[in-house]
């Protein structure tokens, strides 16, 4: 009685748009790797937007003020301070290498190994600077004595959620850089040669994600 | 990636060698389901001891020197977050979702068996350190399965030290271990259907386990952050849910956090979190209304709608369980409002299951008595959910026994009768065996009526204005005595219903053991599950070729066959047809 249910191509309208989706075998033309990166990546978006609307929340509930994003995170550079300086070149690297993962991926797929291997390592370098660069404004901070209970500067939950959402963020980014090494000298050691090298874009894919969400975190903590 | 593994290749791992491997370290995804549910009930018999324990103290107060108002409190969140999260979500979709989707859509495992292991060890872990805060320091927390804050991790709550640590510790491992699973469900739904398997095709059973996956991936993210700000709440001392506050006479150092913050972020998970539990049940209970009563199920495309309008609904929900709290009247409009619409979906299934009953074949066995008693069950609890909806009555009744029968008849014993149905349905596929017809329903009888006397008074208590979560009541002006009376006799039913449960798990126990050997397709159903080769189903669960599927799931009594039931991989050229005019006439 499969008659309930309008299957033929002649199906018009939302009839088809169902059909098209609800074809037997699979819904989307991608492999089973890269669809299941897309759900967690979402399922991921609503971690970091939770940790992001938290941070609003309690920005407001504060009743301390809330210290000037632009006078916390300025840097004295060469007898100049400079506002937001080090996290400039720390949103810079970062989305560089995003596009030095976008050419890795597109160099997997043109079957250019060596150089996706060389691409791959790149970004996690960059990656791992990242990370380093944030150790070091943790660093200066927790020498300005910001501590994620207290805040010289006024409102206790600036360092709370700076710590936990940076340091959240700054866990995926390491994850994502022993995720590349891993990925790479797999690649580099021929692994994938017979299965194709799409790996490489579903790794590129979680690398483009933790980049987006560091856009939101740079802007909602430090244009703010 | 071919889309269905070879079944040389599959074969392989048929011979895995050693138990360990074939039984422990397995990523068969019907060992995997055996293992979440048995661990599941584990926990879950845990649970009900617990229930048993505070049932003992408010029918008879007092009497039991072991059960003091730190102990009371602390069974209560237990039995509350063991049984919603531990047992409920575990049993549903790692049980039942790991067993039936490949079974269903025609796969021959998981998308990803090692991971799909993984999550059954995750699991594992989580539920052992969700047991290990019984026997710390102070036992485990007393702040009530919501864990609100701040009472939750301040001294002078049961369990506020390491007992609330290891809680919040557990729920994040157990987060990890759905995730695993929950890609897997999402992914071999998606991609992994065989031949002719559309989407809607699918049997309801798979559609309410795919949404339910969907909204938990979605929903656990609020948990689990709520959970790590706690977390550092309580070990840092950060203020993310901590207002300025005194506790035991001294200012403590916080300043400046929102509990509100907190209420809303659990609720944003616990409300989808009742429909992760309800969505799969309202499939599986589809499925076995429609196999027992051989007759399809009324309204197919309106039912797949409905779970997932209900699992859209369930996200835009949250706030009605924080009426109390206090909020914007136009907040509570919004809230009360989406929460009477999803009211018209879920009616819509219920309407829909009468009418499948409805001049069907009813056979009363011990599944379709368990998938009727639902029917009641349901109903009842979402009746008085509509009273809940609506802020003025909520107002009054929402820290009264009132709610405590509520959410145990809609969300607690409706899935459960749901479970008991699905076991008894599946048994015979899973381990070969019939499960005692005579035992089992001796087993639904007590557990329906029972059920009954213990809730249905609730309400009852709940209108004179008991409050919950007390433990004790004595004294109280306003209480008649006749509410002690009425609570012992509640503490008799539920003990009687304890008891049943063991009868449940000794039929279990004796069935596999002495029980009468089952058919490949005992019940005559459409389904691929029953189509197998091998009863229990083998190693890449279709033999050398998998399955083409010709048909929906529910070819029940069609006029002019000859059988009253068509197997989903039947062409249409192998049915058997005595009337040819009246199998023309019914669109085949």
């Amino acid at each position: 009685m499969s008659g309930q249910v309008d299957n033929s191509a002649e199906a018009k309208g939302w009839h088809s748009v169902v059909n098209d989706w609800a074809a037997d075998q699979r819904t989307f033309r991608v492999s089973w790797g890269k669809l299941m990166m897309w759900i967690f990546l979402l399922g991921d978006t609503f971690i970091f937007s939770i940790f992001l609307i938290s941070y609003m929340t309690v920005r407001l509930s504060a009743t301390d003020a809330w210290p000037n994003a632009s006078q916390v995170f300025e840097l004295v550079v060469f007898g100049h301070t400079v506002p937001l300086f080090l996290i400039a070149i720390m949103t810079f690297i970062l989305i560089t290498s995003s596009g030095t993962m976008a050419m890795a991926v597109s160099c997997a797929y043109r079957k250019q190994k060596k150089l996706a291997v060389y691409l791959m390592l790149a970004t996690a370098v960059l990656g791992a600077s990242f990370v380093g660069m944030q150790a070091f404004e943790w660093s200066k901070l927790i020498a300005d004595g910001v501590r994620p209970w207290a805040n010289p500067m006024g409102a206790a939950q600036f360092g709370a959620a700076f710590f936990m959402i940076t340091g959240f963020h700054g866990l995926h980014v390491s994850a994502g850089v022993i995720y590349l090494l891993v990925v790479a000298r797999k690649l580099s050691r021929g692994d994938y040669d017979q299965r194709g090298y799409e790996i490489v874009e579903i790794s590129g894919l979680y690398w483009h994600f933790v980049d987006l969400v560091w856009v939101f975190i740079f802007a909602f903590f430090y244009l703010w | 990636m071919t889309i269905s593994t070879s079944y040389a290749a599959a074969h392989q791992h048929d011979q895995p060698g050693s138990f360990w491997t074939r039984y422990v370290w397995s990523q068969d995804h019907k060992v995997i389901a055996i293992q979440y549910s048995l661990t599941a009930i584990f926990v879950g018999l845990v649970a009900l001891v617990l229930s048993a324990l505070m049932r003992l103290q408010l029918g008879f107060p007092g009497q039991f020197s072991f059960i003091d108002s730190t102990h009371y409190l602390q069974f209560v969140t237990m039995h509350g977050m063991i049984m919603v999260v531990y047992l409920l979500t575990a049993l549903l979709l790692g049980g039942f979702g790991n067993y039936l989707i490949p079974l269903m859509v025609g796969a021959r495992d998981m998308v990803f068996p090692f991971l799909n292991m993984l999550s059954y060890w995750t699991y594992l872990l989580s539920v052992l350190v969700l047991l290990a805060s019984f026997f710390v320091p102070g036992g485990p927390t007393g702040a009530g399965w919501t864990l609100y804050p701040p009472q939750a991790i301040l001294p002078g709550t049961p369990g506020s030290g390491a007992g609330i640590l290891l809680m919040l510790i557990s729920l994040a491992i157990f987060i990890v271990a759905f995730t695993m699973g929950g890609l897997n469900y999402v992914c071999t739904v998606l991609q992994a259907r065989t031949r002719g398997m559309t989407l809607m095709r699918m049997p309801l059973t798979v559609w309410g386990i795919f949404v339910a996956t969907i909204l938990g991936l979605l929903a656990f993210p609020a948990l689990l952050v709520s959970a790590v700000m706690m977390f550092l709440d309580k070990t840092v001392g950060t203020s993310f849910f901590m207002p300025v506050i005194m506790s035991m006479g001294e200012q403590l150092d916080y300043s400046g956090g929102s509990p509100i913050l907190f209420q809303h972020l659990f609720w944003f998970f616990g409300h989808p979190e009742v429909y992760i539990v309800a969505l799969p049940a309202f499939g599986i209970v589809s499925d076995i209304l429609a196999t027992h009563a051989r007759k399809n199920i009324f309204g197919y495309r309106m039912m797949v709608w409905a779970i997932v309008a209900i699992g859209g609904l369930s996200f835009v929900v949250w706030a009605h369980h924080m009426y109390v709290s206090g909020m914007n009247p136009y907040f509570g409009f919004f809230f009360a409002t989406t929460t009477l619409i999803i009211a018209v979906p879920t009616a819509l299934k219920v309407y829909n299951w009468v009418l499948t009953l409805w001049q069907g074949n009813i056979h009363l066995t011990v599944p379709m008595l368990f998938a009727i008693g639902f029917i009641f069950t349901f109903v009842h609890g979402g009746l008085t959910g509509l009273f809940l909806g609506n802020v003025v009555v909520d107002l009054p009744l929402s820290d009264t026994y009132f709610v405590v029968g509520h959410f145990h008849m809609v969300m607690g014993v409706s899935p459960v009768m749901v479970l008991f149905a699905a076991i008894y349905h599946w048994f015979p596929k899973v381990s070969g065996k019939l499960l005692h017809d005579g035992l089992g329903k001796l087993h639904f009888w007590g557990t329906f009526i029972g059920t009954y006397l213990v809730f249905l008074p609730m309400h009852y208590l709940g209108f004179l204005g008991v409050p919950r979560r007390y433990y004790a009541i004595s004294g109280t002006d306003f209480i008649p005595e006749s509410a002690q009376s009425l609570n012992s006799s509640i503490t008799v039913a539920a003990l009687v219903v304890a008891l049943m449960q063991l009868l449940f798990i000794a039929n279990l126990i004796i069935s596999l053991r002495w029980g009468k050997t089952a058919s490949a397709n005992p019940w005559q159903a459409t389904t691929l599950e029953w189509q197998t080769p091998q009863t229990p189903p083998a190693h890449g669960n279709f033999g050398p070729q998998l399955p083409t599927v010709y048909r929906w799931a529910y070819d029940y009594s069609v006029p002019g066959a000859r059988d009253d039931f068509i197997p989903q991989n039947l062409p249409d050229s192998a049915v058997v047809i005595d009337d040819a005019q009246a199998y023309a006439k019914a669109g085949q």
